[in-house]
Order: C-alpha cells, then structure tokens, then sequence
C-alpha cells in the first residue's frame, strides 16, 4: 500500500498562513556558530580534494564500493513498479510537513511529555552539548554507548562528552572503525566507506584490548564475518555495562511522540533498550506528522540506502514504559542552523532529506574526491546544499562548486531534493554576497553585456577569432596561459577559434535574409 | 517547416561546422533553415556560475532575437535544456513576469535536434552515410533534464555504414560542468580520465555526442592524448552523406585502431 500525493491532507500548503517562515526575505536566523561540531572544513573543497586524487587506494576503494551498492540499488528499486508515486508521496508529505514545522514540533512535544519523556530545545551545537553533558553528568555515568547519529557528529557531541571526562562509545561498526582509528566520518550511511577490509583489520589489531598483552590471540583474518566477530566482541561488554545511551533518530511521528531509528546491525536496538537513561538528538526537520506517513518512508529509506527491500531493525519508541526498557527519555530537538535553511524558499527543501546517501554513491565527484574533502560530517551532493546552508554560504563557499551539475543526485533522491537547482541558487547566493568585485565577476558581467547586445557580441567573438592568431593556428593553446585558460590545458588541448563564426558566414552567404 | 536555428555561442564561435551541418540536415530534409541575427547565448553558463542577475539581459536578448519563431532547433542538449529549465525561473526571480511568461513560450517551441528530428518531424533514417566506428556519449544534460532517451541512438542506427558500439559508463558525467571544469580542474581531470579509458576501451574512431561542450572537453582530452580517437558532433554525421562527407574527414587521416 502506497500513500499517494492526493490522499495528503489538501490543507497542507507550502508556506500555509501562520508558518513560522515567511517566504522569500532572509530574516537573518541564526546558522550554527563557529568553533563547535563538523559542519566546515579548514580547507576549501578543490585543496582538500587534490590531495584525495593523488590517494590510488581511497578512489579505488570508494570506486569499488559505489559501484556496487549503485547497483543492488537500482535492482531493488526496479522492483516496485510504485515507485515514482512513493518519490512523489514522500516529497509531498516533507513539504507539507515544513510547511507546519512549528506545529509539529509542538505537538511532538506535546505526546513526548505525555508519554513520560522529557524534551528539550537547543538552538545550536553549543547548547545541545551542554543539555547533554548536564543530563549525562546528572546520572553519575562517566560512559555513554552510542547509536550512528549525524546530528551528534555534527555538533561535535563526542568532543564535549570528552571535555568534560566522558567516554563516548561508538556501537555502529563501520563508526567503531572510524572512531578506532581516530579518523573522520566520510560517508552518511558507511562512515568508514574509505577503509578497505585489510586496513579495517589493521586498525582492530591495534586498538582493540583482545588482541593487547601476553598471549592474546593475534589471529584475525580480514574476512568480514571475523571482523564483524571481533567487532560484537569487543561491544557486547559495553552494552551490557551501559547505563545511559544517546542516538540520533531517523523519524519522529508528532502525533504520537514516537521515535524511530532504523538500523542493519542490531547495535542501536541494543542501545535504545538496554540502558537505563536514554537521550536522543534529533534535528527539527526529522519529524513526520503521522503514524501513516512512516509507510512511505520505511519503504524509500531502506531501497535508497542499502539497496535493501526492508532493513534488519526498526526500532520505535515512545516515553518510557515502566519496568521496560529505559526508565528516563530525553528528547533534544536541535535547531543549529535549520531555522535558517527554513527561511530560504529555494534551498529548504535540503531539509526533506532522509540521509540514504543514494546521491553519495551516484555522484561522480563524490566518487573521486571521497568524503573528507567536503570538510563537513555531510559530503556528497546533500552535503554541497546543507553544509553550507546551515553554516551561512560564506563559511563554505567551495562547497556550491563541488559539482558539475550533472544531476544524477536529483534523479536518485528519493525525496526528490531538485540538488543541482539548488546548488546553482547557492552560487548565485554567494555570488551576490560579495562586496568587491573579482576578476571573475568582471569577466562575467563584461561578457554579458556583450552577450545581451548583438553588436558587442559580434566584436567579441571577432576577438576570440583573433585569439587564432595567437596561437600561430595551432591546435594546442600554449600552457602558459593565464587563469583560467591554464587550468584547462593542463590536461586538454583547448581548441582554435576558426576565422569567421557560423552566423556571420550565414549571414554573408545569405545576404540580408535573416 | 520554417526553422529557426540557434547556434549557441560556443558553437557559433568555436565550432561552427556543427551549426553549418545542423542548417545542412534541416534543408536536406526539405526544411527552410533561419539563422536570426541577434542571437547570443541562453544564458546558462552564466546562471550555473551564480551570475544569475547578469543573465537576464541575455536572456531578454535570446527572446528578442527568436521571437518571430515558430520553431527553434539547437544543436545543444544542454542549453535546450537550459531554455526549458532555468531561462523562466532566473525572470521570475528578477521580477520580470512579462518576460518569463514569453520565456516559457518560447520554451515550449525549442527543440534539441534529436528530439526535434524524432518527435516534431518523426523521422528516423536521415538519409546519412558515415563509414565509421562510433560510440555514443549521452551527456548529463541530454540525458537528464531533457530526457532524450535514446533517439540519438534510434538516428546513429539508421546511419548507413556506421558501426555503433556501446560505450561503457556511457551515464557517468565527462567532467566538464562549464566552470567547474576550471574550478575544479584536478576533480574534473580525474573524471574526463575516466570517460577517455571508456572511450578508448570501445577501439572506436569516433565518439560522439549531442553537445559540443561535452565534446570540447573530451575531445581537448583525446587529442592531448594522441589517442587518434576524434570527437564528433551528431549533427555533423547526421549531415554527412555519400556525396558530401563532412570537412573532417577529409582532412583528418581516419584511424585503425
Ligand atoms: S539528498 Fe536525497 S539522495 Fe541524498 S541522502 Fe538525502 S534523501 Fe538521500
């Protein structure tokens, strides 16, 4: 059964009357601060990306694993012959869903109460650190387990946990890898999507307290089934001594205060049950109004992501229960930056996103340069539109850039995110936000008023004819010229302007006729 | 019919060959070719860089120039795609109702030359002769925000004496991106690498496409290679037949892999 656009509520316009955003002025929100959480990089895109082109093993490794997971994807999509009608629901049903943010927001909080939760509001990274600490501080714990989240790697969580001498534990495996070998996230789904099983196996041999000391066991070959092995052993003494857990969450249903995250391992159904504190982070754009729309979803996620019909665990929960399962719930409803990303009509439709990374295994740029070069938690094409927005677009002013254009993200989202729509809205953004003109922007703006003048055009393009003479008729350009010629003939040879162009010798042989 | 043609600036300036055998195609299927003489650029290059206030005197100049027509064919899947996509919304955005009305009007009687040749005219078999090994590149554009499917290749088939060979990753973008191909020019080089080894791996003389842009950048590539591999607009051997073979080949050697 497929929800369909029609049968959503047709009071549910975009921008209804009453929103908290307000069309098309920028109302000058706060983004997420400086200084706290994963949001920039210190590098721009093209620097940061050089340097993972000259890296053989990380593009074959990421070559190798797209490319597999692009096509169990496009397998298990081709089976539903429902599926465009589900894109269409799910891309409805998020406009429609922030078109009354503020209402659902209060009403989740509203059932969360109600339930026996608590909930709390944190405008940005610094505050969402804060309540977390003081909530974990209040429980006497010094470690916590964690579920995979983004909005906790996006805040930086597990710094502040250690400023403050708390032990965050990463129970995701592919996490685990990553936060074993002190290395960064470079994948939404498959954080350790760069490390190859050889390096995974390094990395276990080195860091893990099973394989240390006298007369352990060294023997661990680098098949997936004895590192997972390794990995269970190595967590299942954690969970069992867990007393509070903090998780993100994929969906938040308003109407009924429940939570769900939905995972392949059962690590996160093991944290979400097992200790006795439980805290969730979860950006304000998680929600969905009702219990029905999760259908949707739960049937766009799991295809998109994994290239699975459904995934292994689901997990939903609601306040507590008494006797069952934690016995204290804490809800922080993040806001760094999203506010903001709301008031843009163009770019807030990057908030639709159920981080599948679908557009991350189909992007050919993604694919080359690898995660780490978008500097931020979020990389690929999702991460070219949201990083910046959430940050203000000055503070990753690369990121815009970071793509050809060629849309592959826009046709694999299962949302429907127009990306390159609003890369390009991104650009113009950063474009009009300069103050001083560039030499970029003189070229431009001389062109077009060549280009919006037929007889200036004529004389322009007559002088690029002339660049011929230049080059003495030779097909290569010579290396030496300026930017941005330069960066294009390092590996191409830019061809020669012929003598006349096409319309004026059509207009020669064609006399006055037009 | 009566058609309009527009050149596009980068083929009007750089290669003008693919406009002269677009005009040639048209005519030898029996159609009246018009060139108007205002016409510049659909402003894409400009919108794609976040120059998208300075495109909208250049597009006010694109409506001025083809607003007579009654149908506009373009050698250029990426700035069709452009007139459809983006000419109305970069209008809206400036104010400019009235015109981007006129904008999704004109919009509406622009073809690209496949979909054109397919769709409008409802041909197939253009009557062209190629005696040539070719593989086909779809471009991002073509393929995705015009969704011209496979009439290129429905048209390349009915070619006598071409040999069509499949291109392998023929989906995956060449890298060129207008600037990104300079903005990003060592991401940009890694993904044209990529597209030429494909390209090569096929042992075909030519690879063609729909867009000279795409084109420009593969064959800049090839041809810093050596590899002896050309690229080729469609229109270009569309035009091409036994009595008149396009400038090309004859004054480029053909290669034997
Ligand atoms: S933008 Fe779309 S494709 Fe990319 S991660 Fe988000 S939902 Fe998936």
């Amino acid at each position: 059964m497929t929800t369909t656009p029609e049968d959503l509520r047709t009071d549910q316009t975009p921008l209804a009357p009453g929103a908290p955003r307000s069309g098309t002025t920028f109302l000058g929100l706060p983004t997420a601060p400086r200084g706290v959480g994963h949001l920039r990089g210190d590098r721009s895109f093209p620097d940061a990306a050089r340097d993972a082109l000259r890296d053989g093993q990380l593009r074959a490794n990421l070559g190798h694993a797209t490319t597999t997971i692009r096509g169990k994807r496009a397998r298990v999509v081709a089976e539903l012959p429902d599926w465009a009608q589900l894109r269409a629901a799910g891309s409805a049903l998020k406009t429609a869903t922030m078109a009354r943010l503020d209402e659902h927001l209060e009403e989740l909080e509203r059932q969360v109460t109600a339930r026996g939760g608590t909930v709390h509001w944190a405008r940005d990274a610094a505050e969402a650190n804060r309540i977390v600490t003081e909530l974990v501080q209040a429980t006497g714990s010094d470690e916590v387990v964690k579920v995979k989240s983004m909005a906790t790697q996006e805040i930086g969580l597990n710094e502040a946990l250690e400023a403050a001498g708390i032990t965050a534990h990463e129970t995701d495996l592919a996490e685990l890898i990553v936060q074993l070998g002190d290395d960064k996230p470079s994948h939404i789904l498959v954080p350790a999507i760069h490390k190859n099983r050889a390096e995974i196996r390094e990395i276990f041999l080195r860091t893990m307290p099973q394989f240390q000391g006298e007369g352990a066991d060294r023997d661990l070959p680098d098949e997936p089934r004895r590192l997972a092995m390794a990995a269970r052993a190595h967590l299942r003494e954690r969970f069992l001594r867990a007393r509070v857990a903090i998780s993100g969450a994929n969906f938040a249903v308003a109407e009924t205060g429940t939570l769900a995250v939905v995972e392949s391992e059962g690590n996160g159904r093991m944290c979400l049950t097992l200790p006795e504190t439980l805290i969730t982070v979860m950006g304000i754009e998680k929600l969905v109004p009702t219990w029905r729309d999760l259908e949707v979803f739960l049937q766009l996620l799991p295809r998109s992501s994994t290239g699975e019909r459904m995934n292994p665990y689901t997990s939903t929960w609601a306040g507590v229960t008494p006797g069952d399962g934690p016995q204290d719930f804490h809800l922080v409803l993040l806001d760094n930056g999203r506010t903001a990303v709301l008031a843009d009509e163009v770019g807030r439709q990057a908030l639709h996103c159920i981080r599948c990374s679908a557009c991350l295994n189909v992007c050919p740029v993604y694919e080359r340069t690898g995660g780490h070069s978008y500097g931020s938690v979020y990389p690929g094409p999702i991460g070219a539109i949201l990083s910046p927005q959430l940050t203000g677009v000055e503070d990753n002013a690369s990121l815009p850039y970071a793509s050809s254009l060629c849309g592959a993200c826009y046709d694999v989202c299962p949302v429907a995110i127009d990306i390159p729509s609003v890369l390009v809205h991104l650009r113009a953004e950063h474009v009009e936000a300069q103050e001083k003109p560039t030499a970029e922007s003189v070229a431009f703006r001389a062109l077009a008023t060549a280009m919006s003048h037929p007889r200036l055009w004529r004389l322009a393009q007559r002088a690029a004819s002339l660049g011929r003479l230049l080059s003495r008729g030779k097909p290569t350009m010579p290396n030496a010229l300026p930017f941005p010629a330069s960066a294009w003939t390092r590996s191409r040879d830019l061809p020669t302007p012929p003598a006349e162009t096409f319309t004026s010798q059509w207009a020669r042989e064609h006399g006055g006729r037009k | 019919m009566r058609v309009a043609l527009f050149a596009t600036c980068l083929v009007d300036t750089v290669v003008p060959q693919v406009a002269r055998a677009t005009a040639a195609l048209l005519e030898r299927l029996g159609h009246e070719v018009v060139v108007p003489s205002g016409q510049a650029c659909c402003g894409q290059m400009h919108v794609n860089t976040g120059y998208r206030r300075e495109a909208v005197p250049i597009v006010a100049n694109h409506l001025r120039a083809f607003a007579g027509a009654e149908a506009i064919v373009s050698p250029s899947g990426s700035c069709v795609a452009s007139i459809h996509h983006q000419q109305a919304m970069v209008l809206r955005r400036a104010g400019e109702h009235a015109l981007a009305d006129e904008a999704e009007a004109l919009a509406a009687r622009t073809y690209e030359l496949s979909q054109f040749l397919v769709d409008v005219l409802g041909v197939t078999d253009v009557g062209a002769y190629y005696p040539h090994r070719v593989t086909y590149h779809p471009t991002c554009h073509s393929l995705r925000l015009l969704k011209v499917g496979d009439r290129p290749l429905q048209l390349l088939r009915a070619v006598r004496g071409l040999e069509l060979v499949e291109l392998p990753g023929a989906e995956s973008c060449c890298g060129f991106g207008g600037t990104f191909s300079v903005k990003n020019a060592d991401t940009s080089t890694a993904m044209l690498t990529d597209k030429m080894a494909n390209v090569l791996s096929t042992h075909a003389e030519v690879c063609t496409a729909g867009d000279a842009s795409c084109l420009m950048h593969i064959g800049g590539g090839l041809s810093r290679l050596r590899s002896g591999t050309r690229t080729v607009h469609l229109a270009e051997i569309l035009a091409s037949t036994e009595d008149a073979v396009t400038p090309h080949q004859t004054t480029r050697p053909a290669v034997t892999a």
